[in-house]
């Protein structure tokens, strides 16, 4: 019953979904440059089907890369600036600006910077968009440890780093997990702007591109219910992770 | 396993740096807790009643006097004391049991796997959690889960018991239950203990001594040795001597609190 009510119900909603948009198109009789149907897309993802298993896959990994240095350099800072009152209050407004530049105009300087190295100028778009939530959230949750939990481990002579392996680190995992979540989207965005923004003939954003150029409406959108696909396979890994290394923070349900 | 500590404080002074200048909390603070003695101190609120309790666990140093324990200056935190707080701050993503064993895993110690879970269980049973051991603290009330912390408080067998207003947070049944599960621990433990409280008659209750600190910078005003049974049931708080006691320690805190004069006691002290 429970597996019916987590599988069943959101395949349900997507179902309607897709209904509805379908019926919405028909109903105002939009042409597909205006607004494609489920009912165009699909040929779009068969026609192109080799296409898309090659770019999702480049898309896909370059995310993840990009991602996987977000966690590693976020976490980092985040620990730094979360036992540093220094250095948080020195590194703060420099990571805020740097949140701040829209990343569409950091592209071209990227871009120009690593001529050539489209694998890395990508993965580098990934991780600067992503690194900051994850950064932020480390640095709340080890600098908000309430006093007496450092103190019930100090009395006994315990070291600072034992105090951060069994109490700092698991206690900010469940803040770890929230920022993931959302450095996940971050990093796909940044990704696309990437492949979109200074195309080099790989990724998904490539795709989105040359259906851009021959007008192939359709492929357009069927590249975004791509992206959003993998978005969602993503997301549900990220999730999968936080039940198993963070599930204590989990309320039952009452 | 170690003897219970004395604990000597003298003529401790010490203030706190802040923004607006040093800011004075304890002056000239003498007092003596006796090998395996119960010593409660009360006092107005920010008194510097915390402050004791991180001087006595060496969590830090006064900036004059000296903290003594059995003989020895305490200058860092040692092994040998036990805390526990208002805040139970257990551990959300352990059991109960691996809270309670969580000081065992940083004391040097000589026991195996099955003697720490051993010694765990029997305080878990004494404090009234067998059963519970194996459930999270969020599945616990605010009671049960103060008991856990009481456990982990002893586990390793502390010369010290630290305990920062450890009932502040509870109901006043809950409260009573736990004063008794207090008692137990004390006949079955062997430990010197400092309580810091608020409430008078958790003092009378508990201690062999209660201590009333003066307002900030707070020395010790007033000591009531406690002459009740070592053995006590509630009924023993409403005995005339109880009375006469609590009556007393109120007056000293209008007195610490600035609002009344030291010779007025019976007059009806104003709240």
């Amino acid at each position: 019953m429970p597996a019916m009510r987590q599988i069943g119900v959101p395949v349900m909603a997507i179902v309607l979904f897709l209904a509805f948009w379908e019926w919405l198109v028909w109903i105002n009789g939009w042409p597909n440059y205006k607004m494609a149907s489920p009912s165009d897309i699909w040929p779009a993802f068969w026609q192109y089907r080799g296409l898309f298993l090659l770019y999702g896959w480049e898309t896909l990994w370059r995310t993840v890369a990009g991602l996987a240095l977000a966690v590693v350099v976020g976490t980092g800072l985040g620990m730094i600036m979360g036992f540093s009152r220094i250095v948080r209050d020195g590194l703060y407004p420099i990571l805020v600006g740097f949140n701040a530049v829209p990343k569409a105009t950091v592209v071209p300087i990227i871009a120009l910077m690593f001529v050539g190295q489209h694998d890395m100028n990508t993965i580098l778009i990934a991780f600067l968009i992503s690194f900051f939530p994850i950064a932020v959230s480390v640095s709340i949750g080890l600098s908000t440890l309430e006093p007496e939990y450092r103190d019930i481990l100090r009395s006994l002579g315990a070291s600072r780093f034992t105090i951060f392996r069994k109490i700092a680190l698991p206690k900010t995992l469940p803040e770890f997990f929230g920022a993931l979540k959302v450095a996940v989207t971050l990093a796909f965005i940044g990704t696309n702007l990437m492949e979109i923004v200074e195309p080099h003939g790989k990724g998904l954003g490539h795709l989105f591109d040359s259906g851009k150029i021959n007008s192939d409406y359709p492929l357009m959108f069927a590249v975004l219910i791509a992206l959003a696909f993998l978005g969602i396979v993503l997301y549900y890994i990220v999730v999968f992770l936080e039940r198993t290394f963070a599930g204590w923070a989990e309320r039952a349900e009452t | 396993m170690t003897a219970p500590a004395q604990i000597e404080l003298r003529h401790v002074t010490h203030a706190y740096r802040t923004a607006a200048g040093p800011l004075p909390v304890l002056d000239d603070l003498s007092m003596t807790i006796a090998h395996n003695g119960f010593c409660a101190v009360v006092g107005p609120s920010g008194c510097g009643k915390s402050t004791l309790t991180r001087l006595v666990a060496g969590l830090m140093r006064p900036d004059a006097g000296d903290v003594v324990l059995s003989g020895h200056p305490v200058t860092s935190p040692r092994a040998n004391v036990g805390m526990a707080f208002q805040n139970p701050v257990l551990l959300e993503w352990r059991t109960i049991l691996d809270n309670v064993l969580l000081p065992l895993e940083i004391v040097a110690n000589r026991m195996d796997k099955a003697e720490r879970r051993d010694r765990a269980m029997s305080l878990l049973s004494l404090v009234g959690l067998e059963g519970f051991e194996n459930k999270r603290p969020s599945e616990l009330s605010g009671g049960m889960r103060q008991r856990a912390s009481l456990c982990r408080a002893l586990v390793h067998r502390p010369e010290v018991l630290v305990l920062d207003e450890p009932f502040g947070a509870l109901d006043a049944f809950t409260r009573e239950d736990l004063w008794q599960i207090m008692h137990e621990l004390r006949a079955e433990e062997a430990f010197t203990c400092l309580l810091i409280t608020h409430d008078l008659r958790e003092a009378v209750f508990l201690a062999d001594q209660v201590i009333v600190f003066s307002g900030r910078p707070a020395h010790a005003q007033y000591v009531q040795e406690v002459d009740l049974p070592k053995e006590r049931t509630l009924e023993d708080l409403y005995s005339p001597t109880a009375s006469d006691m609590l009556h007393e320690l109120r007056h000293q805190i209008s007195v610490a609190q600035g609002r009344d004069g030291p010779g007025n006691a019976g007059k009806g002290a104003v709240v």
